[in-house]
C-alpha cells in the first residue's frame, strides 16, 4: 500500500526512539502515509497499524485526534487559512472571503475539479507574519494579500 | 525583521549576522563554548543548576515557573534512563517566538539541551515541534546533523566519554500538546490528553522515566547563562524576573514581530518599537501574554512594565510574552467569539467541565455576536466559567475561562449593547 520510499522514511523516523517504543513513530508514519496517498482511509490506517504492530484502534485514535490528518479525500492543494484572533486583526477575514470567492467554495469544501480544498485553521505560531495559510500542511505562505493569494492559486495547478 | 539591540539579546542575537542559523556563525561568537567548558572541567551538575537558580530564569512557555527549581526536582541518583524534552509546540494564539529561535539560532537551542541533558543526567532529548511549522522541523533536523558531524552529539561528545543524542518529534495539529504531559503522551504515540498529576514528569515522565520539559526559549537561554553567569542574566531583567524575553507583538501595530528586550521594560516602549498602533488609531485593549491571558484595557496597559510580577498584579499574566494589540475599531464581542471558538475546538475532551463548558461558552458568545443574546447571558458566562476553572486535569480549562471573564468584566457595556440592540457598539 505504501511505497518502499515511504516505508524507508518511517523506518528512518523510528530510529529516533528506543527499540521497544515503536509506537512513538505513529504520528510520523501517518504524516508520511498521508503525504503519499493524499488522505488517510481506514485501509491506510489499518496498514500503518500492521506495520507498527499496533492495534488499529490505537492508530485510528491518533489519526482522529490531531487535526492535520485528513480522514476524507481532499483536493490536490489543501489551503488551511488561520483565522484566529491575531490573524483576524491583521485581515484574515478579507483573505477568507477572497479565497472562497476565487474557489467558489466555503470552508471544508473541495472544488468540483478536485484542485483545491479550503480549510479554516487554528494558530500556526507565526502571527507576526499574518494573515497566513498552509499549503498541504507543510509549506507556509505569510503576509497574504488578495494579490498574493491570486498568484499562489495560479501557481498551484 | 526584529530590532537588533546588542547586549540584551539572549536568543535572537544572530539576527544581525550573515547566515544566522549556521554552526559557523554560532561558534564564531562563542557558541558551544559553555558545553565545552562544562565537559572539559567535568563540572558538577549541582553547580549548573545553582547558576540557573541564581539567574532567576522563569519558564518562557507561559507558566513562568522557576527553571532552576524545576531542574532540582529531577532525581539525581536514579538508575536508568532520564530525558530532557523541549516544548516547541507553539500554538498559543499570538505567540511566534520559538519558531524564530529555530529559524535564526537553532544551535543555541541544541547547546541549551546539551547542557540541560548533562546537568539532569539524561540519555537523550526530544524537541516536540508544532505541526504547522514543518519547514522548521526539517531545518532543525539539519542543524542536528551539523552538530552531530562536529562531534557535538552522539557517542563520546567532544572526547569527554559522555553519550547524549537529540531528536525532533513533529506534532500534527493539537494545541493541547503544549501541555507538558499531553506532549509526553503524544511522543509516546498516543492521543495528546494530559495526565493526572501527581506523579509529575520529574518522577514519571516520557516512557515512565524521569523527565524535564522546558520551553524552547527557556532552553535556548541556558548557554548564555552558563557563559556569562547567572548573576549577569538576572541583572539583564529585574529581581525575580531574570533576563531578556522575546515579546511577540501582533494585531494592530505598524510593525508586528519579535522584540527581545529586558523583562521590566515598559509596555509603552515595546509599543513604540513596534511602530505604535497602526495608522494612528487609538489603543483599545491588549492581551499581554497569549490568548489565555486576561485582556486589559489599553490605558491600564500603558502604565505597566512587562514582567511576570507587574502583569500579574494588574490581573493578567505575562504568559508566553505574546502581546496582542487591539485598536478602537475592534468589536470585543467578535474578538471573544473567535477566541472562545478556539478553546472549544482545542479542548481534548477528557474532562467534562472543559469539554462541555467551552462549547457552552462559545455558543453563548456567538449568539450575542449574532444579535440573539439574552439578558441573562453575561451572568451565565461568568457562572459557567466558575464551574470550569480549577475543575479540570490541566490548565486548558482555566485558559478558556480567562478571556471570557476578562472580556465581559472590562468591556461589559459593549456586550450589553449587543444584547439590547442586537448590533455592534463599535461604529454605531
Amino acid at each position: 500500500m505504501l511505497s518502499q520510499e515511504a516505508l524507508a522514511q518511517i523506518d528512518q523516523e523510528a530510529r529516533k526512539y528506543p527499540a521497544e517504543q515503536r509506537q512513538s513513530v505513529v504520528m510520523s508514519a501517518l504524516r508520511i502515509a498521508q503525504a503519499e496517498l493524499g488522505w488517510l482511509s481506514r485501509e491506510t490506517i489499518a496498514f500503518v497499524a500492521d506495520y507498527l504492530d499496533m492495534p488499529a484502534i490505537a492508530v485510528y485514535e491518533v489519526a482522529t485526534f490531531y487535526n492535520m490528518y485528513d480522514l476524507e479525500p481532499v483536493g490536490r492543494h489543501k489551503l488551511t487559512l488561520c483565522t484566529n484572533l491575531p490573524c483576524q486583526l491583521q485581515g484574515a477575514d478579507r483573505i477568507a472571503e477572497h479565497l472562497k470567492a476565487r474557489m467558489g467554495i466555503d470552508f471544508n469544501e473541495t472544488t468540483a475539479d478536485g484542485r483545491f480544498t479550503l480549510k479554516e485553521g487554528e494558530c500556526m505560531g507565526a502571527c507576526g507574519s499574518g494573515p497566513l495559510c498552509l499549503h498541504n500542511n507543510h509549506r507556509m505562505h505569510t503576509h497574504l494579500t488578495p494579490e498574493s493569494v491570486d498568484k499562489l492559486m495560479d501557481e498551484l495547478k | 525583521m526584529s530590532l537588533h539591540i546588542p547586549d540584551t539579546q539572549v536568543c535572537l542575537w544572530t539576527l544581525g549576522h550573515e547566515n544566522p542559523s549556521s554552526l559557523a556563525t554560532y561558534t564564531a561568537h562563542g557558541g558551544y563554548e559553555a558545553i565545552r567548558k562544562i565537559l572539559a572541567e567535568k563540572m558538577p551538575a549541582g553547580e549548573i543548576i545553582e547558576q540557573v537558580k541564581v539567574s532567576a530564569l522563569r519558564g518562557r512557555g507561559g507558566a513562568g515557573f522557576p527553571t532552576g527549581l524545576k531542574w532540582s526536582f529531577m532525581p539525581r541518583d536514579y538508575v536508568g534512563d532520564k530525558y530532557i524534552v523541549c516544548n516547541t509546540d507553539e500554538g498559543e494564539p499570538g505567540t511566534f517566538k520559538d519558531r524564530d529561535i529555530l529559524i535564526y539560532n537553532p544551535h543555541q537551542l541544541i547547546e541549551g539541551m546539551l547542557i540541560a541533558g548533562y546537568a539532569l543526567g539524561a540519555r537523550a532529548g526530544y524537541n516536540y515541534i508544532h505541526g504547522e511549522i514543518f519547514e522548521q522541523y526539517q531545518s532543525w533536523e539539519k542543524a542536528l546533523e551539523e552538530a552531530r558531524a562536529a562531534g557535538l552529539l552522539g557517542h563520546d561528545i567532544l572526547g569527554s566519554g559522555w553519550d547524549f543524542d537529540l531528536h525532533a518529534h513533529h506534532g500534527y495539529g493539537a494545541y493541547i500538546c503544549g501541555e507538558e504531559t499531553a506532549l509526553l503522551e503524544s511522543i509516546e504515540g498516543k492521543k495528546g490528553q494530559p495526565r493526572f498529576k501527581p506523579p509529575f514528569p520529574a518522577s514519571f515522565g516520557l516512557y515512565g522515566k524521569p523527565t524535564t520539559i522546558n520551553n524552547t526559549e527557556t532552553l535556548a537561554s541556558i548557554p548564555w547563562i552558563m557563559r556569562h553567569g547567572g548573576q549577569a542574566f538576572l541583572e539583564l531583567g529585574k529581581p525575580n524576573n531574570g533576563g531578556s524575553k522575546i515579546f511577540s507583538i501582533s494585531g494592530h501595530v505598524n510593525k508586528p514581530g519579535n522584540y527581545e528586550i529586558p523583562l521590566g521594560t515598559p509596555f509603552a516602549t515595546l509599543l513604540e518599537m513596534a511602530g505604535g498602533v497602526r495608522n494612528g488609531h487609538k489603543l483599545k485593549a491588549v492581551i499581554p501574554g497569549g490568548s489565555s491571558a486576561p485582556v486589559l484595557p489599553g490605558e491600564v496597559m500603558m502604565d505597566l512594565t512587562l514582567d511576570f510580577d507587574a502583569i500579574a498584579k494588574a490581573g493578567s499574566m505575562l504568559g508566553s510574552g505574546a502581546v496582542i494589540v487591539m485598536d478602537e475599531t475592534v468589536c470585543m464581542v467578535r474578538a471573544l467569539e473567535r477566541l472562545s471558538y478556539f478553546y472549544y475546538e482545542e479542548s481534548c475532551g477528557q474532562c467534562t467541565p472543559c469539554r462541555e463548558g467551552t462549547g457552552w461558552m462559545h455558543r453563548i458568545v456567538r449568539r450575542i455576536e449574532h444579535g440573539q443574546g439574552r439578558p441573562e447571558d453575561l451572568e451565565e458566562l461568568v457562572r459557567i466559567g466558575g464551574n470550569i476553572a480549577g475543575r479540570t486535569i490541566c490548565a486548558l480549562g482555566d485558559a478558556a475561562v480567562g478571556p471570557v471573564v476578562s472580556f465581559v468584566r472590562h468591556f461589559r457595556a459593549e456586550f450589553e449593547y449587543h444584547i439590547e440592540n442586537k448590533r455592534c457598539l463599535v461604529g454605531a
